[in-house]
């Protein structure tokens, strides 16, 4: 079933299984499929000592499409399966796939825990702003006023942002990426990989059966250059066809702005610099409204903190030192005992 | 049944020579702060090392910091020691201490006729009295005729006791709990070293706290002494017990070692997924103090995370386990039938509790059995087993582990809020006698898929992550018996269904053969028990017995699937009498397996069987 590999030589194919990928033609999950398989063997780690771990929805089928250890769960769950694969054996290196159903409506929970915790995983979610396997009611991600099968007058909810809710779990990583956006995919998910604790990313994905063209407005080639902000780390927040729109922070009121170079004596030096350990940047540059603001793509946060696996086995480090290991016999026959 | 004091006569001042008896039932009851816990754990302790054999009971308040006084704020906790077998803490209590009037009213029903009642008379205020509900003190109607009354004021004579160690007025009435106790250890003509050791060990920082209630208890014992109380003493001798190193032991205390003891057997790590819940919760404390033997824990978020964490524990080479009770369990299922899908080693033990929903958290019941066996969607079988006494937590939580990863399945171990908190002297076994847990991974990529087959025992081949060339993907879609690939064929799901069905029932062939108990293998009553009703149902068959009935008893471990002959040992009977804390869950699974009539007897009181309503029933039932 597997083949033994060198790691040396490691190609995209040595993480593609040989099951039919079954996602309906034209959905944007092909193009993160594909992406996640070119990036892969730059990891570094042998498919042998990856897992990737899902939930339930059209994104957690991608497991099956990855030869590499997978656990396709149940639905909303699958931070907690990883917790548990985490806490008994650290050195795997995990990837968890979800959607904005999984991850935000029945599974909100366990990403609240995880991402708290800093479980060392790699969570990826897809977020279509739909619910696609079930076909088609609106998500916790859709706009209000969303005419699906389930709300034919209109969503009441208000949608939550991923990234903002990522970032509100003291999330330690949180970047966004798009599905036709591939160099730039590759790019977030590479700087994924390297992150020790919960490597959150959203990634907007088209699903073009059921609400096609959801993101269009910032993923068209006419228009996308002056809709995307893509975000690098000590670099002005500049965007636009030709790169002199920018952000700007208006000191009175904390609020961003968007600005023009060379427009009201405007210059580069007046807009804010990304840096991606400032968690207040990362919070204005998550809830920018659209179409005011473009969207703001890239690594938006990054911190260290010590992972929830590591805290573990540093604990129980400490207890064996404490307390010497495995004496099963002194455990029973401690505190009051008798002879007779 | 331990034997009653005899009344002593109002008239008759005894001798104060202690009168030898077989056993008695004593139950402490008094407010939340009165240390009624702390005076039962003292007397237990002496009791056990004086070689009585003893079962216990504690029955505390569901609120954490009941209001002082309160009918909801009594806590209890009851001993039955003697020099014979005691299987249960005692149906009744032959003496009754009660600190307040609302220890009074909530435990007087339960004393036997003519039983002692100790009172602590200081606490009978008009304020105390009208929290329990008493329009006048009950001390002075003619209330508690027909019970030896000793009235003491226990308050007043404590303070004097600790005066001399400048105890606040407050700090000193904390003491009345070890006075009592003094008083109880001189009715039963009982040592106070064991007490006064555990005082200077357990407070060796507060030397002034040592002090008073060292006094204190030997005041309490000073005071049976010289006030010469006309009432009689006993002596409770030792009970011809297996020879050994025995401790006390509680049933959740039992069945966490009994988990730490599996990890050691088998070499994995136990890595335990809990979310606190009543009865389940000491569990989740005991295992976290023992990271060094094995053990990871972690407090999930949620009941299903609990149980997702352990089944990704299992998945990635480790003994998932997750302790819960019953609503936890209801928010499991889902989780658990994915275990079942993948087949991979789960245990969940389920500390019931009386329900449905919250239903009453910290009293005792049988009626998640029907849950464990077939609470799930679809066709998803797994092994049910459970504990019989407190002590039997810790080799079933051992079988539990054994029985999941040879099966690669899900394995429920039921206990409950009875066994859970109930103790008693537990032999301590030695290590090298235990059964080791023989676990195999895969490691040969040479023709592997997930879903091949041990031929013997059905079970899947464990493959762990990280292990060279043996990826594979798993998942709750049905899988082709043949590469484990997703598979929606008809055949195949039929197939797949009844190779889970076997598997599980394939366990009887490795489990023990069920055993009568007590009594002959034949004959006209078989009284067919499970879980913690063994020791209300042994006593009530052996006293049956002793008056030349014919009745026998057998009591389950093995509830899914059945011991394989199961079924012949009960046609040897005329009839089957099924006790149980439900609604008759045990009998409706014996009667769909076998096609007998048997007869169920349920009681759904929050309360274990007392030993005389077995009695009784047999007897009745005998009459028929």
């Amino acid at each position: 079933m597997s083949q033994v590999i060198d790691q040396k030589k490691l190609t995209r194919k040595d993480f593609s299984t040989d099951q039919d990928v079954r996602w309906c033609p034209g959905c944007g999950d092909y193009s993160i499929l594909a992406n996640v398989q070119r990036v892969m063997p730059e990891v570094g780690v042998m498919p042998d000592n990856m897992v990737w771990v899902s939930g339930i929805g059209c994104a957690a089928r991608f497991p099956y499409y990855m030869d590499t250890y997978g656990f396709h769960t149940i639905h909303g769950r699958a931070p907690a399966f990883v917790t548990g694969i985490k806490a008994t054996n650290p050195e795997l290196n995990v990837w968890l796939a979800s959607g904005d159903g999984d991850s935000l409506s029945i599974g909100g929970n366990h990403l609240l825990h995880c991402l708290r915790r800093n479980l060392d995983v790699r969570i990826l979610l897809f977020n279509n702003r739909i619910y696609g396997l079930t076909k088609g009611q609106y998500s916790p991600t859709s706009e209000v006023g969303k005419v699906t099968a389930s709300t034919p007058v209109g969503s009441a909810d208000q949608p939550v942002d991923p990234c903002s809710f990522a970032l509100g779990c003291n999330g330690t990583f949180v970047a966004r990426s798009i599905d036709v956006e591939a160099k730039h995919l590759a790019g977030v998910l590479k700087r994924a990989s390297e992150h020790r604790g919960t490597a959150f990313v959203e990634i907007y994905q088209n699903c073009n059966v059921f609400n096609d063209g959801a993101f269009k407005s910032f993923t068209d080639k006419d228009n996308k250059l002056d809709n995307q902000l893509r975000v690098e780390n000590g670099q002005p927040l500049l965007y636009g066809k030709d790169n002199r729109r920018g952000l700007r922070l208006d000191p009175k009121t904390l609020a961003l702005e968007t600005v023009t170079i060379g427009e009201n004596g405007v210059t580069e030096a007046d807009l804010l610099v990304h840096d991606e350990s400032n968690g207040v940047i990362a919070s204005l540059l998550v809830r920018m409204p659209r179409p005011t603001f473009p969207v703001a793509i890239g690594v938006l946060f990054r911190t260290e903190r010590t992972t929830y696996d590591e805290s573990l086995r540093q604990q129980k480090q400490a207890v064996v030192d404490r307390a010497g290991a495995n004496d099963l016999e002194a455990l029973l026959n401690s505190g009051n005992t008798w002879e007779v | 049944m331990a034997a009653q004091p005899e009344p002593a006569g109002s008239g008759e001042r005894s001798s104060n020579t202690p009168k030898t008896i077989i056993g008695a039932v004593v139950r402490f009851a008094g407010d939340s702060g009165d240390g009624m816990q702390v005076t039962g754990d003292q007397f237990t302790t002496t009791a056990a090392v004086l070689g009585n054999d003893l079962a216990t009971f504690p029955d505390f308040p569901a609120e954490i910091r009941a209001p002082a006084g309160t009918l909801y704020g009594v806590s209890g906790f009851q001993i039955n020691f003697a020099s014979k077998d005691v299987f249960t803490p005692g149906d009744r209590p032959d003496v009754l201490v009660a600190m307040n009037p609302a220890a009074l009213k909530t435990n007087l029903p339960d004393l036997v006729p003519g039983g002692l009642l100790v009172v602590n008379a200081d606490a009978f205020s008009p304020q105390n009295l009208k929290k329990a509900g008493y329009e006048k003190s009950p001390l002075e109607g003619s209330e508690l005729e027909g019970y030896q009354v000793l009235s003491v004021d226990i308050t007043k004579h404590t303070v004097n006791a600790v005066k001399p160690t400048g105890l606040s007025v407050k700090e000193a009435n904390r003491c009345k709990n070890f006075w009592t106790l003094g008083l109880m250890y001189w009715i039963y003509n009982r040592p106070l070293e064991l007490t006064l050791e555990w005082l200077q060990k357990k407070y060796a920082k507060r030397p002034d706290v040592v002090e008073a209630n060292s006094l204190a208890l030997k005041a309490g014992h000073a005071f049976g002494e010289t006030v010469e109380l006309g009432y009689q003493r006993y002596e409770v001798p030792a009970a011809p017990v297996t020879k050994g190193k025995y401790r006390n032991i509680a049933g959740n205390t039992a069945t966490s070692w009994g988990l730490v003891a599996a990890a050691q057997l088998s070499g994995l790590e136990v890595v335990l997924g809990s979310y606190p819940i009543t009865p389940a919760s000491t569990i989740l404390h005991e295992l976290s103090k023992h990271k060094h033997l094995g053990v990871t824990t972690i407090q999930a978020e949620d009941e299903i995370a609990a149980a997702c964490i352990a089944i990704g524990a299992s998945y990635a080479g480790g003994i998932g386990v997750c302790t819960t009770s019953g609503p936890g369990m209801a928010l499991k299922m889902e989780a658990i039938g994915l275990a079942i899908s993948v087949e991979l080693p789960l245990v969940i033990v389920n500390i019931q509790r009386a329900g449905p929903s919250t239903g009453m958290p910290t009293k005792t019941e049988q009626a998640d059995l029907l849950q464990a066996v077939y609470g799930r969607n679809s066709e998803a079988p797994l092994c049910v087993i459970a504990a019989s006494t407190p002590g039997d937590c810790f080799h079933m939580a051992i079988e539990a582990v054994r029985l999941a990863t040879k099966f690669m399945t899900p394995v429920v171990l039921l206990t409950d809020g009875y066994l859970a908190n109930g103790a008693e002297p537990w032999l301590i076994p030695k290590v090298e006698d235990l059964p080791k847990i023989d676990v195999n991974f895969r490691k040969e990529a040479e023709g592997f898929h997930p879903f091949l087959r041990d031929p013997e025992t059905l079970a899947r081949n464990w493959a762990i992550p990280g292990t060279p060339g043996l990826r594979h993907r798993i998942g709750g879609i049905e899988k082709d018996h043949d590469s484990g690939h997703i598979s929606y064929d008809p055949q195949n799901h039929e197939r797949m269904s009844q190779v889970r069905a076997t598997k599980i029932a394939n366990i009887a062939k490795f489990v023990p053969e069920q055993k009568i108990g007590l009594g002959d293998d034949h004959g006209k009553l078989l009284v067919l028990g499970w879980g913690s009703t063994y020791g209300a149902i042994r006593e009530a068959v052996r006293n049956c017995r002793d008056r030349g009935l014919s009745v026998s008893h057998a009591h389950l471990n093995y509830l899914f699937p059945f011991p394989r002959n199961l079924g012949d040992v009960l046609s040897r009977f005329d009839r089957v009498l099924i006790p149980e804390m439900n609604m008759g869950q045990l009998v409706k699974l014996i009667r769909s397996e076998y096609l007998i009539p048997a007869e169920s007897y349920p009681k759904i009181q929050g309360q274990p069987f007392r030993i005389e309503e077995l009695e009784d029933r047999i007897r009745k039932t005998l009459e028929n």
